[in-house]
């Protein structure tokens, strides 16, 4: 089977039976039906708190970023993260080391996370008055592109040494971006990045987005990521706030699962 | 090869149903898929070579449709379809690129062909 050009499917209607003798039942649900039941019951348990989803290749700088975000960010804002790879701990250790309160998701073979997943492990963490939780993504910009973890916000990063075009290539993931982070700026010519033509790239398909060129390395370009962490946060407190006055009984948060 | 989860519920959402129908054999499964789903033809296939055995659907085919993409231009107030598969959504009529997309996401389990 081949990737069909889509513009020439024609969609035949619904119930057409082709095998003689069978009748046809409808459907019509969603793969992704239970994911975004637990998504949902998530967000309820969130409720307090901002929710990042970042993702991005392996190595473009994630945990970094989220290094210097739980450093810097931290003084004012409690911050929590939950990371998934496919082994070790080490980017636990790394933010727990940074002085985030955090959780490893150790994913096995699987290539992305998923709301249970994401669901279990916040059951570790306190997220009473807990302000920011950042869900740090499987490094991979194909298969965590459908899985609604409960987040606020989706973060697509790429880096200078990645090429230009990472959003053409990738563009489920970067057209769901609200905002998309350029890293290692700081190594930009050194490697021939060309910038207008990234920008460009990121501008033409998730035209909403807002974008970050920084380095997580040496700082550069942070200050307005962080700006926009604590101008979401406030957002999201604000609507929360206007949400239990219009319903006072939906303080009480559901339990994931 | 995130396509082995989809396939996972694709098979719950879908034996669920054929029971529900009182059926004991599932003959034929329907997906909708849209262009940017991201969804590798060959690696469903190839999930669901592997994850059928002993379910309903075990001799079942499974018959795809792919949706094009289609973008809202709110200069235009119209709808268009994405000429290219970079997920680039600029209206042709006037050039704007639009972030509103309104079909081309889809993981749809539309219809089912069962026996009794």
């Amino acid at each position: 089977m081949s990737v069909p050009n889509t513009r020439d499917v024609k969609v035949s209607p619904h119930g057409t039976v082709a095998t003689p003798g069978a009748r046809v039942v409808q459907v019509q649900k969603s793969l992704m039906t239970h994911n975004d039941g637990v998504a949902a019951a998530n967000r309820d348990a969130f409720r307090g708190s901002l929710v990042l989803n970042v993702v991005s290749s392996p190595g473009s700088g994630k945990t970094a970023l989220l290094e210097r975000t739980v450093r810097e960010l931290g003084t004012d804002l409690s911050v929590a993260i939950v990371v998934g790879d496919l082994e070790t701990d080490n980017d636990a250790e790394r933010l727990h080391a940074a002085g985030a309160p955090s959780v490893q998701i150790v994913t096995g073979t699987v290539c992305h996370l998923e709301a249970e997943m994401v669901a279990r492990a916040v059951d570790q963490l306190d997220l009473n008055g807990l302000d920011v939780l950042v869900i740090e993504n499987v490094g991979n910009l194909v298969c965590p592109a459908a899985w609604d973890l409960g987040e606020d916000l989706r973060v697509t990063m790429l880096s200078v040494t990645e090429g230009e075009d990472k959003p053409l290539k990738y563009p489920r993931i970067f057209k769901d971006a609200d905002a998309v982070v350029v890293n290692k700026v700081d190594i930009a010519d050194a490697v021939g990045f060309d910038r207008a033509r990234a920008l460009d790239a990121v501008r033409k398909v998730a035209p909403g987005a807002r974008v970050f060129e920084l380095s997580a390395r040496t700082g550069e370009g942070v200050a307005a990521w962080l700006d926009y962490l604590r101008e979401q946060r406030r957002l999201k407190a604000a609507s929360v706030v206007a949400d239990g006055a219009a319903a006072p009984d939906a303080a009480v948060a559901t339990e994931p699962g | 090869m995130h396509e082995f989860s989809l396939v996972m519920s694709m098979l719950d959402l879908a034996e669920k149903a054929a029971r529900a129908d009182g059926a004991r054999r599932i003959c034929a499964i329907h997906l909708e898929i849209g262009a940017l789903a991201g969804v590798v033809p060959e690696a469903l296939e190839f999930a669901f070579e592997g994850a059928r055995v002993g379910t309903l659907a075990e001799d079942a085919r499974l018959e795809v449709t792919y949706l094009p993409a289609i973008a809202y231009c709110a200069t235009c107030q119209s709808e268009f379809e994405l000429d290219n598969r970079f997920g680039i959504a600029v209206c042709p009529s006037c050039d704007t690129p639009s972030a509103d997309l309104r079909q081309g996401r889809e993981l749809q389990l539309a219809h089912l062909e069962v026996e009794a």
